[in-house]
Order: structure tokens, then C-alpha cells, then sequence
């Protein structure tokens, strides 16, 4: 338990994950979920940074970002709901009205 | 570090099965399990707080809206497998490889030696801790965060209500609708056939069959045929099946014994008689 090097190494696998689900996947809250995942990916490396330094502005800082997931999950959900109200579907290809 | 060794491989391939899984229900599961494993993380980095917020708020409240908000847009809602742009999804896990393959690289080469710990920031509590940094250094981000908190469920309630475009459909209004229909186009008056009636099989996937044999669609439930689980209608072939076995049967026999038969029955007739 001395050194935190793993935890970062699998923080960016996380994060890499993460961000090719967002590329790849159509869902949108599939695109969400993995969005989650890399705000997550992120605590881990904030708190394992923390017991790295010894202190814990770390950890303050991965809740802040639990916070700011928190309020950006309600309202991205009900955006994807309004979405699928109006179009009766939750793909992220479907809401191309703009490129026309 | 046990527990490190143990949930890694747990999370990537949760993490991954995230990536390939075409149900988003799945999905959701994958990423709880992955959000349970980094609470456990989180109390092996000595974080007993986030441990349990970890749990409460992303397991517990997240994913349980991430489950709802399924639930509303419909569970069967699949990822299409048709790209709309071509090749991007080879390339964006070539680029992603390549980003994880660099941060990792980058970490390894850090070098950034052995870890302070927790142990002097934590004596007096973990959770008194984090009070002291959190409301003294950063109380206006903290204050910041309620006025966030608000603005989002004001934001969601906002994007969420649907305006009543028109007046609320009364029993009256869908009574005379559809003795309309009845008069207009001459529907069925009456409530829908429940399914399985006459058919070979009770069950709410199999149609009920009119009474000329044919299978009456509408008894089955619209979310079954929506999906395609219903059956096509099996039970109107059963019985194709056993009249066309008793016809066989019947053609196989020669006109003697048929009669031979008939007679017999006549006499067992006469014999009650």
C-alpha cells in the first residue's frame, strides 16, 4: 500500500473505456452511462492522488464532482426524455434536425 | 492492495462489457457493479466517506434514475448496429487504445514513489476532516453547489413537464368515440377478446381465435406484438393441423367401413332405445 500507480493505470483504462463507449455507442443514455464512467474514472485518480500527497483536498474535490454528476445526470435524463418524447427515440443519430 | 487485485479485472471487464452489450439494461448492471467496486476502492484508499456517498449517491440514486429513465424511454430500446459514419467505430477504439496505451505509459514513467498515506490527515476522522477543508477553503464552492443542486431539479422539472395541449379525454369522451367508430367504420363495440380464447394454448401471447378459426390480432397485448415475442398465431395452425388429420382420416377409409360405422352407431342407438 505504498504506491498509488495502480489505481491511476486502471483510472485511464476506465477512462479509455469510457470515452470509446461515448464514441461508439448510438443509446444516448448508454453515451451517459459511460460518461459516468469516466467522471468515476476521474474520482479514482483525484482520490488516489489524495493518499498519495497526504491530504485530502483530493477527496474534496471527487465529491464536488460527485455533486456536479449528480445535477448533470437529472437534467441530462429529462433532456433525453424530452427527446424521446418528441422523436420516440433515444438514439443520438436520430436528432440530426440541425444538419439539414 | 488485495482488493486492488481482485476488483481490477472486475471493473475492466464490466467496464468492457459496457462497450459490447446491445441491451442498455445490461449495460446499466455492468456500470453498477463497476460503481460498487471503485466504493470498495475508495475505502482501500482510505476514503471512508466517499465510500459510503460512492454507494448512496451514484448506486443508489444515479443508476436508480438511469433505471427509471429505461424504464419510461422502453427496455427494448437497443443500440442500432448500422454506423452512421463509416469506419468511425474501428477508429475510435484504435484512438481510444492508443490514449489508454499513452496515459498508462505516462503514469508508469511518472515514477511519483511512495505514497504519503492518509494516516496523519485522517487521525481525527475522515469525515471531520473533510468538514474542516470543505468549509473553510472551499465553502463557496460548496455554497455553489446548492445553488447547482437547485437549478438542475428546477431545470429537469422545467424539461420534464409536458404542457396539456389539449382538454383530458372524460370516460364520456372515449365512450362516444367509440360508438363513433362503431357507426362510422363499424368497429368492434364491445372490450377486445382476451387472448388464448378457443385457441390451444391460455397463455397471453397466443391469440384467441374467432369463432370461423381465424386469430383475433388484437387480443394479444400490444407490448407483446410491439416486440415480436407473441406467437404468429400457432394456434390457428393447430387446428388446420387437427382437422386436416381427421379429414386424412377420414379420406383413408373406404365408403364401406364409414358406413360400417355409421351402422353401428345406428345399432348402439337402437340398442339404448
Amino acid at each position: 500500500m505504498d504506491d498509488v500507480t495502480p489505481f491511476l493505470v486502471l483510472s485511464a483504462i476506465l477512462f479509455s473505456i469510457g470515452c470509446v463507449g461515448v464514441l461508439t455507442r448510438r443509446n444516448a443514455i448508454v453515451v451517459f452511462m459511460c460518461v459516468e464512467l469516466m467522471l468515476n474514472a476521474s474520482n479514482l485518480a483525484l482520490v488516489a492522488f489524495a493518499k498519495h500527497h497526504g491530504n485530502l483536498e483530493g477527496q474534496v474535490a471527487a465529491f464536488f464532482v460527485m455533486v456536479v454528476a449528480a445535477a448533470e445526470v437529472v437534467v441530462g435524463l429529462a433532456i433525453i426524455m424530452t427527446i424521446f418524447r418528441s422523436r420516440r427515440s433515444a438514439s443520438v443519430d436520430d436528432a440530426s434536425l440541425l444538419k439539414y | 492492495m488485495i482488493a486492488f487485485w481482485v476488483l481490477a479485472p472486475v471493473m475492466v471487464i464490466a467496464a468492457l462489457g459496457i462497450l459490447f452489450v446491445r441491451k442498455a439494461v445490461h449495460a446499466a448492471l455492468l456500470l453498477a457493479v463497476v460503481m460498487i467496486s471503485l466504493a470498495m476502492l475508495y475505502a482501500a484508499l482510505e476514503a471512508p466517506f466517499l465510500f459510503a456517498v460512492q454507494i448512496i449517491v451514484y448506486t443508489g440514486a444515479i443508476m436508480m434514475l438511469f433505471l427509471f429513465v429505461l424504464m419510461l424511454v422502453g427496455v427494448d430500446a437497443s443500440d442500432s448496429v448500422v454506423e452512421t459514419i463509416r469506419g468511425q467505430r474501428v477508429l475510435a477504439v484504435v484512438v481510444g487504445g492508443i490514449f489508454a496505451v499513452l496515459l498508462g505509459v505516462i503514469v508508469g514513467q511518472a515514477g511519483i514513489g511512495t505514497a504519503v498515506g492518509l494516516g496523519a490527515a485522517n487521525e481525527g476522522g475522515n469525515i471531520e476532516g473533510l468538514a474542516e477543508v470543505l468549509f473553510s477553503q472551499y465553502v463557496l464552492a460548496f455554497e455553489a453547489t446548492a445553488a447547482l443542486l437547485i437549478t438542475a431539479a428546477l431545470g429537469a422539472m422545467v424539461l420534464a413537464h409536458r404542457e396539456r395541449l389539449v382538454p383530458r379525454e372524460t370516460q364520456a369522451d372515449r365512450a362516444a368515440a367509440r360508438v363513433r367508430a362503431y357507426g362510422e367504420h363499424g368497429d368492434h363495440l364491445g372490450p377486445l377478446a382476451a387472448p388464448g380464447v378457443y385457441a390451444r394454448h391460455n397463455a397471453v401471447d397466443t391469440p384467441a381465435l374467432l369463432p370461423d378459426g381465424s386469430p383475433a390480432e388484437q387480443s394479444v397485448p400490444t407490448v407483446i406484438s410491439n416486440r415480436g415475442t407473441g406467437r404468429p398465431s400457432p394456434s390457428y395452425r393447430d387446428v388446420d393441423r387437427v382437422v386436416g388429420q381427421l379429414q386424412s382420416r377420414r379420406d383413408d377409409q373406404d365408403p364401406a367401413t364409414d358406413t360400417v360405422v355409421e351402422g353401428s352407431g345406428s345399432a348402439a342407438r337402437g340398442e339404448d332405445a
